[in-house]
């Protein structure tokens, strides 16, 4: 397959689960600084989608390129390393550690054995905790106890920790899921600020949410590309709204 | 900056509790313990504190990395094993042995019909490579169980049960192999190391200085580990293990570290035991020592290095008086405490010390808080805000039952944390 300009390019990827696809297919290009919006009935394989390209499951075919690089080769934390980072449905933090030291065990430097065991917190470190913190609105929650965040706090923790390792691509699953409407919005606006530069995969069930953030949504069904484009276009669509948008 | 002072604010340390801890474990272990009781009852307190080393690998392994091994036994053999190699051979010289078929080799292997030594034996005759042996061979094991374990993801009660499996094969292997390990009997009657007798009073005392002060490098090596970004990440590790994973780091090679480093502390109370009780027999290795171990440090603490020693110590001394007396109970007491200590102590002695240590105000720790002198919110303050900003927003928010349900979930979680999960002990 041949060399684009695309920051991640999904070409002909299929997974099967004993015989049922949930991803059919699928050809997906995702441009720089782009934020895209994945939607879809349950059991659609948005969910599926980040798996694959995070390694988290293997693909039964096609290709997926970041970059230009092959990820469907490498293992999860080389994906990672080059450059993509993934946020989990349910907030995943480190609730036994404070909010500075989640923020800072995801810092990517001494990422090996013998590297954490001589990483020292140096200023830089400090630094780029605290501009994180101030990202997701968390800098006076610093030194308390991660595990007594409210959720919605929980959910910006884990981007802050995503965000630490700058990824070039950040995929979000449901990252406004049980917050609230005023929490809601400052996310939208965090999502905003920062997809300057990088691209952002979000999955998102809130319409009106996803209005405020999409530059552009790929509706999925059943495993396959049901329609994608701007979100008038999309909203539009006839066969949209007769799987997902009617009910 | 006093030197007191430098200590109470060292990350290494602890604070100022920490400090403390370790002065009164020392003053226990040096002075109390030596000047309190006779050379026979001291030499038996220096056995229990060579468990002692396997507790503070637990603590590191379990406690702090939650992956619990049923076979640190097999460690605490190996290192055993290898030191009594060494003695056995400097007992068996060939004046000594002269009534032997073949003198010059250990009497078991005579009695077993063999008549050169084997070839794995010969480099025990060095010292050095004893020392080496005791260091690397159990630590080398740990990697190829832990590599072919780790590696493929087997974790949780699957790596609990392996662990046990290969503890009991071994200490099959020992008995088997008669003529090569002395079996059952293990290797008894050692007498000198380097033409030192290691039998008489003034070498007790000085073994069990030697065990007591290896015993602190062991916990201070631990404190380094669980200071340093390792040692965030072993907590972040047993939390969301997926979470570190899609942060970049290869969690086998964490696991598999701190495996080996638990395996080598076992392996040097192993080699402090045979040199302290003068013998190794397979008892020492299989499933039911192994276990042992892990309820010595359920007992004192698993997230604590201090407790585990204490746990050790208790547990031990629990068992030499009450099996004394009442030899039939105490394996029964022993399952009813650790039960007793899963149920309603998940954090053991040094739970329990915590939590009233913190209720009545006990070494305060200015150290700590005053550490980070830009942040002016301490826990309890933050907690204020937090809850402040949680009632504002419920007033404020039209989805008021949405924020009513997180501020639930949140005192929820506050409770589960304070009594964390044991049961994968239970299995």
């Amino acid at each position: 397959m041949s060399n684009t300009d695309f920051v991640l390019a999904v070409e002909d990827l299929t997974v099967s689960f004993d015989g049922f696809k949930a991803v059919d297919n699928l050809t997906m290009y995702i441009d720089k600084n782009e934020l895209r919006v994945l939607v879809g009935p349950n059991g659609a394989g948005k969910t599926t989608v980040l798996d694959l390209i995070c390694g988290k499951t293997k693909s039964t075919g096609g290709s997926i390129k970041f970059n230009n690089t092959e990820l469907t080769k490498l293992s999860e934390h080389e994906i990672v390393r080059s450059g993509v980072g993934r946020k989990f449905q349910n907030p995943s933090i480190y609730e036994n550690l404070t909010v500075y030291q989640n923020l800072e065990v995801s810092y990517p430097k001494g990422r090996g054995v013998f590297g954490s065991l001589t990483f020292k917190r140096t200023q830089e470190v400090e630094d780029q905790v605290r501009r994180v913190a101030a990202d997701i609105m968390l800098t006076e929650f610093l030194d308390m106890e991660s595990a007594l965040l409210s959720h919605g706090q929980k959910q910006w923790l884990e981007i802050g920790m995503l965000l630490m390792q700058e990824p070039e691509l950040l995929m979000l699953d449901e990252p406004v899921a049980g917050m609230s409407a005023k929490e809601r919005d400052q996310t939208a606006d965090l999502l905003n600020r920062i997809c300057q530069n990088r691209s952002v995969i979000v999955i998102e069930h809130d319409m009106e949410f996803v209005k405020k953030i999409a530059h552009k949504v790929t509706v999925l069904h059943q495993g396959k590309i049901l329609a994608e484009g701007p979100m008038e276009k999309v909203q539009a669509d006839e066969k949209v709204i007769e799987v997902y948008l009617g009910h | 900056m006093t030197l007191w002072e430098k200590m109470c604010a060292s990350d290494l340390l602890g604070g100022k509790q920490g400090v403390i801890g370790l002065a009164v474990l020392a003053a226990v272990i040096f002075l109390v313990l030596p000047l309190g009781v006779d050379i026979f009852r001291l030499n038996l307190i220096g056995k229990y504190l060579t468990y002692a080393f396997v507790a503070v690998g637990l603590v590191l392994l379990w406690g702090h990395g939650g992956i619990l091994s049923l076979g640190q036994g097999i460690f605490f053999g190996l290192g055993g094993y290898a030191m009594a190699m060494f003695l056995k051979l400097e007992a068996s010289d060939p004046i000594t042995t002269k009534i032997q078929s073949t003198p010059g080799i250990p009497d078991f292997m005579d009695w077993n019909q063999l008549t050169a030594l084997p070839w794995f034996w010969e480099p025990f005759k060095s010292l050095p490579f004893t020392i080496f042996a005791v260091l690397t061979i159990p630590a080398l094991f740990a990697y190829i169980i832990g590599y072919a374990m780790f590696k493929r993801r087997v974790g949780g009660v699957y790596f609990s049960i392996i662990t046990q499996a290969v503890a009991l094969i071994l200490s099959i292997l020992i008995v088997g192999q008669q003529g090569y390990t002395g079996g059952v009997n293990g290797m008894t009657d050692l007498r000198t190391m380097l033409g030192w007798d290691i039998r008489t009073d003034s070498a007790k005392y000085i073994l069990y200085y030697a065990n007591g002060l290896l015993l602190f490098g062991a916990i201070f090596l631990s404190k380094y580990v669980m200071s340093s970004k390792f040692g965030m990440l072993l907590l972040a590790m047993r939390d969301k293990e997926e979470r570190v994973r899609f942060s970049g780091y290869d969690v086998s090679n964490f696991k598999i570290f701190i495996f080996c480093l638990a395996a080598m502390m076992s392996a040097v109370g192993g080699a402090m035991f045979t040199l302290q009780v003068g013998f190794m027999s397979p008892s020492f290795v299989g499933i039911v020592p192994s276990i042992e171990m892990v309820i010595f440090c359920a007992v004192g603490g698993r997230a604590s290095l201090i407790g585990a020693v204490y746990g050790t110590l208790l547990v031990n001394y629990g068992k030499t008086v009450f099996s004394e007396t009442y030899p039939e109970l105490w394996l029964f007491l022993m399952g009813g405490l650790f039960i007793a200590v899963v149920m309603f102590f998940p954090n053991g002695i040094a739970g329990i010390w915590d939590k009233y240590a913190t209720k009545y105000g006990w070494f305060k720790d200015k150290a700590v808080t005053a550490k980070k002198p830009e942040v002016s919110t301490t826990g309890v303050e933050t907690h204020a805000v937090l809850t402040e900003t949680l009632s504002a927003e419920a007033a404020a928010a039209t989805e008021s039952t949405d924020v009513a349900a997180s501020v639930k979930k949140t005192t929820r979680k506050k409770a589960a944390i304070s009594s964390p999960n044991i049961r994968g002990a239970e299995a």
